[in-house]
């Protein structure tokens, strides 16, 4: 059921990467998809490839996971490979019919941008497979904090964010609980003509609104009754500390960007 | 003939996935009609997962599921027609209300069944008047009613459907004594008024001794036993192990026994218990 979305789903770990500080993660993988872009070349993108490989190694986190992140975009990777495809004529012609035209710079172009699609969901994917979302949120918040005329506000938007993260599982289990019930009061949700359909969704869409109202209202005591005032004069009762092996990816990261950097400039074609 | 029936049943959440859990393992169960079956067991032991297969709403992973001798996941038909045959109230159902007025909600049932308009009104009415809805809180919106009305609302909503099996998850769940023994009544007062074979879902003995006729025992995710409460109370020491508490009552004399008094240890009820201790009066000193 709806329980199966896995959007920014976190797999507990006790990996290296899991480790890292997460704005050690945040930074870098805000790097690795900007030197993704830098790429000129086979070469370079090797070396990125290379580099996402070890990554996911080091985080222990299954193979088949990775792969099923890249599924929900596996269309828009098909699209973007036919479009270069046909839309990149230099290199020799293989195939030629009416308006079709293929060529080999065109096969490479799209094996190219296929391959960099990919490295991004997956370096993507690796952050939050291994960072549960209150830590990306809460290090948004602290990498944004030295923006001092906005702190108030960079304080409030973490905070709507963890709390909207935190209640997404929730909302689904609703869903799925209150659906249940309605169904085993006969309503009927998968027959019928679009309206009856869109219809048949009232009984649950009304329970799980008052039921999240319900629940903000109850959430907003609880956290006025522990004296929550936004977050001016705010301490933290975690703190994030730099270890010995973000240094050590902070090195690594740095080492590949000026790989792929040389790499540009010693081949400078795509192949 | 047995009414409700499943064979082999086995049920998986998220199957194929690292959270894979078997939520119930190869459950064997017959229950005849007309019995009031209290299903115990401590959280997660896979109650509320095994009455879902009851109605079909979920499929087993394995095993099969029969309510009159029929298979539920023959066909749709079959499948409908054991939505409308085993009434399933949800545990805090007060949450799943939605219509204007508690009329309209208690008639969401019976109108799903494809009932004519008389017989819809007749029986939202009965139902409500089962459960003690007044015909002004019908008129009411559901939602300006106190929680232990709501209870009663939804209860009612599943009641008007006239289900031949009434299956009810933790009805009692957050509701003072006083609110607990008036559903637990009507619960029991309507078996005895249909006729039709009901089935809670408790946490709690003490509920279950008051009412239930028979007793089922989930501890993780099987079935450990299927058998009277006279029975069951027997092994009150094995039910203790799982971590479910037993009635204090049960507790006074199993402490007695232990004591070396010739108690019995099947006492569930305070009359039960005053029976045994009149009867052993006589045979020790000093009592
Ligand atoms: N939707 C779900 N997805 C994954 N696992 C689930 C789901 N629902 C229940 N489980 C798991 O299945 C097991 C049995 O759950 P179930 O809800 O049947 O227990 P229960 O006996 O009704 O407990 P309680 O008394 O707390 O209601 C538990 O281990 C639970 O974690
Ligand atoms: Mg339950």
């Amino acid at each position: 059921m709806m329980k199966d979305i896995t959007i920014g789903q976190y797999f507990p770990g006790n990996s290296v990467i899991h480790r890292m500080d997460p704005r050690m993660k945040l930074v870098l993988t805000f790097l690795y998809i900007i030197v993704i872009f830098v790429c000129k070349n086979f070469y370079s993108l090797g070396a990125m490839v290379f580099a996402l490989v070890l990554m996911v190694l080091f985080s222990q986190i299954p193979v088949k996971t990775i792969l099923k992140s890249v599924k929900p975009i596996f269309i828009i990777i098909v699209f973007t490979a036919i479009l270069n495809v046909l839309y990149t004529t230099n290199g020799t012609i293989l195939f030629e019919w009416k308006f079709i035209h293929i060529s080999t710079g065109g096969i490479y172009t799209a094996v190219f941008m296929v391959i960099r699609i990919i490295s991004l969901v997956v370096a993507s994917s690796l952050l939050t497979y291994t960072t549960s979302p209150t830590l990306i949120t809460d290090a948004i918040e602290r990498l944004l904090s030295p923006l001092k005329f906005m702190r108030n506000s960079v304080h409030t938007i973490a905070m709507m964010m963890t709390i909207a993260l935190r209640f997404i599982p929730t909302l689904i289990e609703e869903f799925d609980k209150i659906t249940s019930a309605q169904k085993a009061r006969g309503a009927d949700l998968e027959t019928g003509t679009l309206v009856e359909r869109a219809k048949a969704l009232i009984p649950i869409f009304i329970p799980l609104f008052i039921t999240s109202f319900r629940r903000a209202y109850e959430l907003a005591y609880a956290m006025e009754c522990r004296c929550y005032h936004g977050g001016e004069g705010r301490t933290r009762m975690k703190q994030m500390k730099l270890h010995g092996f973000d240094v050590v990816g902070l090195v690594f990261m740095v080492v590949v960007t000026a790989g792929v950097v040389s790499l540009n400039i010693v081949f400078p074609h795509l192949i | 003939m047995a009414i409700l029936k499943t064979e082999n049943l086995t049920y998986c959440y998220s199957t194929g996935t690292p959270f894979e859990v078997t939520a119930l393992d190869n459950a064997n169960i017959e229950i005849d009609d007309g019995e009031l079956v209290a299903v115990i067991g401590h959280t997660g032991s896979g109650k509320s997962t095994l009455i879902q297969h009851f109605n079909g709403l979920l499929k087993p992973t394995s095993g099969k599921v029969l309510v009159d001798g029929k298979d539920i996941w023959e066909s749709k038909a079959s499948l409908r027609e054991a939505r409308f045959k085993v009434g399933l109230c949800f545990q805090y159902p007060e949450y799943q209300l939605f219509e204007e007025t508690s009329y309209k909600d208690i008639a969401f049932g019976p109108k799903n069944m494809k009932l004519s308009e008389e017989e819809i009104d007749r029986r939202v009415r009965k139902a409500a008047e089962f459960v003690g809805v007044t015909d002004d809180m019908l008129e009411r919106s559901p939602f300006d009613l106190s929680g232990g009305e709501k209870r009663r609302v939804a209860i009612a909503g599943v009641m008007a459907m006239e289900p031949k099996i009434l299956i009810l998850d933790e009805p009692t769940s957050g509701l003072d004594p006083k609110g607990r023994d008036k559903i637990l009544g009507l619960i029991k007062e309507y078996r005895q008024e249909t006729g039709s074979t009901v089935m809670i879902v408790s946490h709690s003995m003490e509920d279950v001794a008051k009412i239930a006729t028979k007793v089922l025992v989930m501890n993780s995710s099987k079935v450990m036993s299927y058998d009277t409460v006279d029975e069951t109370y027997k092994r009150a020491d094995e039910i203790m192990q799982m971590g479910l508490d037993v009635p204090q009552i049960t507790k006074i004399f199993m402490g007695l026994h232990e004591k070396g008094f010739p108690v019995r240890t099947n006492i569930y009820t305070v009359e039960q218990g005053i029976e045994e201790i009149k009867r052993i009066r006589g045979q020790v000193n000093g009592l």
